[in-house]
């Protein structure tokens, strides 16, 4: 129950259920990103998948130097985008699963100190059918987190601010 | 329950209706119907589960069903993963695993079943019950015992990440890894996984008992968890050959209300002689009842509350002991409050720790005897005690193992109409007028959480998950509306 003690500095967690449709462009996003990463020999990288973001993932964020959450977003304004984190209580009705502002307030609960610097990449997608694969539309988006996902490993990539 | 399912246009009903627009994630609906007299004279619960789910995988090869059913949902599925394998074991004809994989499938559904409830009751639940709902005095009171628990959300978290662990040891990651093939397992528990999962089992025994504590003073001392939603249900779960709580494999048993048998030691594979399924217009879930009461006294009530009062024993010690206290709260009745769903999970979850231990220690989990092989059929029914109750898979398949029917009947479903007249009883005691609210939908929600309903369709995207509440007339008109975003803050509409 311990982090390993070479924990890699970043963290790409991409979540996202993949059997329903463009659901699936975060771990999609992350299977492409593992692939980059073991070419460049970048062992200062983690990548984690999951279904939904809940309360033991703040165990995932502890040692890091900066997080990357990525996730489908219907009401993203552009392909899409990156943004940094705030923490943000979550009193979601009955949901199971977590935004992830609410595991950067959930990380303050739990070790009574602030997450490392978190951001969210949100890449717009369109539909959610079971069964479905990710629609042309979302893949293109992906197409372009992923440049946006690769430039965030940069060890001097400039983080945004707002 | 008939009254309750009067048609509102006609005797001059008005309707409340709490709609998460969301199809994508926790599509819930709940529409109150009121009289004259603001009376609620019916509840709907509107959940989308599982939608098309029975008709996608019909075509497709049996033993991809186990893979296939964990996309269910994000929260078990653990527990479809094994009561899918569970029907398959019968389709290659297995009647019984080796020791090693029995085992390996109770351990790795003792972890689901903890991480589960831990989630549930730290992360969902603990809010309502540490924070209140009633009075300045529960309040006080509920305070107190915060100050008693203060590493309360380190233990949640510990709980549900050490559930996550065990799972992972298993089926090789947290979520859609693989664990149970036709007729057992793929792998055993290896020493060095062991030994990393019994490192931490003190902690977690002592964090199990604390959660059990902690339920127990926060049940006992609040008048208004005793009954806040409470009913007089049946109760239905599964029980070990000698009557004893059990989680993964056993026989049916359905009690009335009062204590009273129906049936037990059921054979699962005939379970559509013993529960039958209504369908209603306004809703995509079914409403189960239990065959020998009929439609209009027969829904029940599964998960923790059913499983602890139905059992007579647990076969862990300490676990059975705060059973037995348990018991004692109703003088050995059965504790009919629905709050005290809470209190049962924690139990469950003091019984998995102690369980898990046991297991762990046990040189059968690190076996290789793994798989059983058998004559081939054309249909299986698999049964567990899912966190949230007893959960059905039905496969029926044709002579190349492709699927041509699949029936499931979900632990929500089955608590269906019991969460219907939890709200309803909530909305009675809290509606004021023609207004809707922040406080009675705040206390709708309580409701409905203790059930831990899984309302999700297993997918998870951003900006979608809004909860309306709607009052209209007679005529339709509306009357009030109001809004509650996913960051909590309210939004008056109309």
């Amino acid at each position: 129950m311990t982090i390993q003690s070479r924990t890699p500095s970043i963290l790409l967690l991409g979540y996202g259920n993949l059997g329903r449709g463009d659901d699936a462009v975060g771990p999609a996003l992350i299977e492409a990103m593992q692939d980059y990463l073991a070419d460049n020999n970048r062992t200062d990288v983690e990548c984690l998948t999951d279904m939904q973001l809940q309360i033991e993932h703040v165990t995932d964020l502890v040692a890091r130097d900066r997080i990357l959450f990525i996730d489908a977003d219907m009401s993203c304004g552009s392909a899409c985008s990156l943004r940094p984190l705030l923490a943000e209580k979550d009193d979601s009705y009955t949901t199971h699963a977590m935004n992830p502002a609410a595991v950067i307030y959930t990380y303050q609960q739990v070790y009574g100190s602030p997450a490392p610097p978190a951001y969210l990449l949100s890449i717009r997608t369109y539909s959610f059918e079971l069964g479905d694969n990710i629609c042309a539309e979302a893949n293109q988006n992906l197409s372009l987190a992923i440049k946006m996902a690769k430039a965030f490993c940069e060890k001097d990539y400039n983080l945004p601010t707002t | 329950m008939q009254s309750n399912q009067t048609n509102t246009t006609s005797n001059g009903s008005r309707r409340v209706a709490i709609d998460p627009i969301s199809r994508v994630e926790g599509h819930g609906k709940i529409t109150l119907l009121l009289d004259d007299d603001n009376h609620i004279q019916e509840a709907r619960l509107h959940i989308v589960e599982f939608r098309g789910f029975e008709k996608f995988i019909q075509g497709r090869p049996y033993w991809e069903v186990p893979v296939f059913v964990q996309r269910l949902c994000g929260i078990c599925p653990v527990s479809h993963h094994l009561a899918a394998a569970k029907a398959v074991d019968q389709l290659v004809g297995v009647e019984s695993l080796t020791p090693t994989s029995h085992k390996l499938r109770e351990l790795l559904h003792f972890g689901q079943t903890m991480q589960s409830h831990a989630l549930h009751f730290f992360h969902l639940s603990s809010p309502d019950l540490l924070f209140g709902f009633g009075s300045d005095m529960a309040k006080r009171n509920i305070v107190g015992v915060i100050e008693k628990h203060p590493n309360v959300a380190l233990k949640g978290v510990k709980l549900r990440k050490y559930g996550q662990q065990l799972i992972a040891a298993i089926m090789g990651k947290r979520i859609h890894g693989l664990a149970a093939v036709p007729g057992g397992m793929n792998k055993s528990l290896n020493k060095e996984e062991r030994d990393v999962l019994l490192a931490d089992i003190e902690d977690i025994k002592t964090w199990s008992m604390d959660a059990v504590l902690l339920n127990e003073q926060l049940h006992m001392i609040n008048p208004e968890n005793q009954s806040f939603a409470t009913l007089n249900t049946p109760f239905l779960s599964m029980v070990g050959a000698k009557g004893e709580l059990e989680l993964y494999h056993g026989g049916l048993r359905a009690n009335k209300a009062n204590g009273d048998p129906l049936f037990d030691q059921f054979d699962y594979r005939g379970y559509e002689n013993i529960i039958r399924e209504e369908v209603r217009p306004w809703s995509y879930m079914k409403f189960p009842y239990l065959t020998e009461l009929g439609k209009e006294k027969g829904w029940y009530r599964v998960g923790a509350l059913a499983r602890v009062n139905n059992c007579d024993s647990i076969n862990t010690p300490l676990a059975e002991e705060a059973r037995q206290r348990f018991k004692a709260f109703a003088d050995g009745a059965f504790v009919q409050d629905t709050l005290a769903y809470h209190w049962a999970r924690m139990i469950e979850v003091l019984h998995c720790a102690e369980a898990i231990e046991r297991l762990l220690n046990d040189p059968d989990i690190s076996g290789d005897d793994l798989v059983v092989t058998g004559e081939k059929r054309h249909e299986g029914v698999g049964v567990i005690e899912a966190p949230r109750g007893t959960l059905f898979h039905h496969y029926k398949v044709d002579e190349e193992g492709l699927i041509e029917k699949a029936n499931l009947i979900v632990s929500t479903t089955s608590n269906n109409q019991a969460m219907n007249e939890s709200v309803r009883s909530v909305a009675n005691q809290y509606i004021d007028g023609n207004e809707v609210t922040e406080g009675l939908l705040n206390h709708l929600e309580v409701a409905v959480r203790a059930y831990d309903p899984c309302l999700s369709c297993a997918t998870h995207a951003l900006g979608k998950m809004p909860l309306q509440v709607e009052l209209l007339d007679t005529a339709g008109n509306q009357l009030d509306q109001l809004s509650k975003g996913s960051d909590g803050k309210f939004e008056r509409l109309s």
